[in-house]
């Protein structure tokens, strides 16, 4: 560590962690192009993207997503907003609640919704609608560690009492609070975390196969059962959508988040 | 606050209760122990097992890669580049897991896959003029659907999970410990041993914890792999929901039970030792 110089130790685990990333991510590249025999093409991800069930339960997946997130910030953010604002000692209980989907295996949590919901008298399983709205929470429940975390952070950056004792002395009602004041100055957090709420749910598998429901990761699965190349091609799609999405959150976090845009 | 409240308290607690009781509970609803009997039934003793095996190997295998890693591109000043290459790419292979993952193996270390095929391609003609390809590996014994071959796809997501976790943990090694030391005459091997590895120790071992955490929850990438050949417990838990495959509603919460009380002895532990670590990273 006297010189400036990398040591060769150092240098061999970085290059190991290099091949580690990108020999899988070139292999399958490679393996996904090869469906025709002795040439490259994209025959694999022609025939994944021209099938209706692939777009149909992408569509699904995607669907289920932006419900999520749009439940999750509306059940999240006046949670945490209140605990900011009124009750701060509420903080180490709602952290607790908040890492519990970590504790409890999604397979575990899936097992204990069917067996509460699925009897009488919730019979939340019986048709495709009630359904979903299982499956919705489900989502929002194993998405909630995120979603709490990336509005807690923004929370933090911002100055939640003067900004809404601004807003009440020019007449705000909380609504208009919440969602013209508080929510504007939120907006890098909250799309940080819709997009892991996002991802999350587009690379979900238990809850919809368990809850038999067209989503991807069960399409998924059995695509890759049936089949060799288009397993490939839908790896690099769905690491091609996870890449995008935190791209997105790099661009905008690197320092948006901690600016609050109103009222300092 | 109420409204979130009763949300996770319907539709978190009570499920989590209703596996609970029912672990307690006989067919008829009589509270009863029995249930814990289901832990010496062999599948299930030997799900443990596996699961456990995978766990461990996987996460002790992925700590030191990635505290070694880690090492590389903080104190071991590796290229800048490389530096960043690694941690943008493992925010990226933590949160990739499941069934893509998976995928990304065998296409990569299946029976046809890229690797697979150029190791088998690497032959010579031995001096009895016979073909050697001796790097065939499934000719060697290798089998990608085996607890190797998941354990190679779970290091996919533990190590770069290992580095995110440490790599604060050894930046907030202070400059002035290693020249102290090294004022004091002390070597390398010193000032690893009897200083920075005894600050260190409980942020590597918190962060090896939630590294077993993660693998013995883990479900889509091994379902997604094998198929479910592999008798992990979140595969066994998967067969009970779909089919009761113990003849026993019951005692499948039992099964389920004693995930959730693993799982809770690592995060409390990991939240334990990652506060002693914030606590000289603070100061």
């Amino acid at each position: 560590m006297k010189t400036k110089k990398a040591n060769l130790w150092a240098l061999f685990w970085a290059i190991l962690a290099l091949l580690y990333f990108f020999v899988p991510l070139y292999g399958t590249l490679d393996f996904s192009l090869r469906m025709q025999r002795g040439k490259l093409s994209l025959m694999a991800y022609k025939l994944v993207l021209s099938d209706p069930q692939f777009l149909a339960s992408f569509r699904y997946s995607a669907t289920m997503g932006l419900i999520t997130i749009i439940v999750s910030v509306l059940i999240f953010l006046p949670t945490i907003y209140w605990m900011y604002l009124k009750v701060p000692q509420a903080r180490p209980v709602v952290e607790i609640i908040t890492i519990l989907p970590f504790i409890i295996p999604v397979i575990v949590f899936t097992f204990g919704l069917i067996r509460t919901f699925s009897g009488p008298p919730f019979q939340l399983t019986v048709t495709p609608f009630r359904t979903d709205i299982l499956i919705t929470i489900g989502y929002v429940i194993i998405s909630m560690p995120y979603m709490y975390r990336a509005i807690d952070v923004g929370m933090r950056s911002i100055d939640v009492r003067g900004l809404t004792e601004a807003a009440q002395s020019l007449g705000s009602n909380w609504l208009q609070i919440l969602f013209r004041v508080i929510f504007p100055n939120l907006r890098f957090a909250i799309l940080s975390g819709a997009l892991i709420c996002f991802a999350t749910v587009i690379g979900e598998l238990i809850l919809g196969d368990f809850l038999v429901r067209p989503a991807l990761g069960p399409y998924m699965v059995q695509v890759g059962r049936d089949s060799a190349y288009q397993p490939a091609a839908m790896a690099m799609l769905s690491w091609g959508l996870t890449w995008i999405c935190l791209g997105i959150i790099q661009l905008f976090g690197r320092g948006n988040i901690s600016r609050q845009i109103t009222g300092r | 606050m109420l409204p979130f409240l009763l949300f996770i308290l319907v539709f978190l607690i009570l499920p989590s209760t209703n596996l609970f009781i029912g672990a307690f509970q006989d067919q008829q609803g009589h509270f009863t122990l029995a249930n814990v009997g289901v832990f010496l039934n062999d599948y299930v003793l030997k799900s443990y097992l596996i699961s456990l095996e995978v766990s461990l190997i996987t996460s002790v295998l992925g700590g030191v890669m990635g505290f070694f890693i880690a090492y590389a591109i903080t104190l071991g000043k590796a290229p800048a580049w490389m530096r960043n290459i690694i941690l943008s790419f493992s925010g990226l292979a933590a949160n990739f897991g499941g069934v893509p993952l998976a995928f990304a193996f065998i296409a990569t270390l299946g029976h046809t896959g890229f690797l697979t095929a150029i190791f088998k391609g690497i032959c010579f003609t031995t001096a009895a003029g016979t073909q050697a390809c001796p790097f065939d590996i499934y000719q060697a014994g290798f089998n990608l659907y085996s607890v190797a071959g998941l354990t190679l796809t779970y290091l996919y997501f533990q190590f770069p999970l290992m580095i995110l976790t440490i790599t604060p943990a050894l930046e907030g090694l202070k400059k002035e410990w290693l020249e102290a030391s090294e004022n004091l005459g002390g070597k390398s091997a010193h000032y690893w041993w009897h200083i920075a590895l005894p600050i260190l120790w409980p942020s590597i071992l918190g962060s090896s914890i939630l590294l077993f955490a993660s693998a013995f929850g883990a479900y889509a990438t091994a379902e997604a792999l094998t198929g479910g050949s592999i008798y992990l417990v979140t595969i066994l838990i998967g067969q009970q929901i779909r089919g009761d495959v113990l003849n026993n509603p019951n005692e499948g919460y039992a099964l389920a039970l004693g995930m959730v009380v693993i799982m809770a002895v690592c995060i409390v532990g990991y939240t334990l030792l990652q506060r002693q670590t914030s606590r000289w990273l603070r100061s």
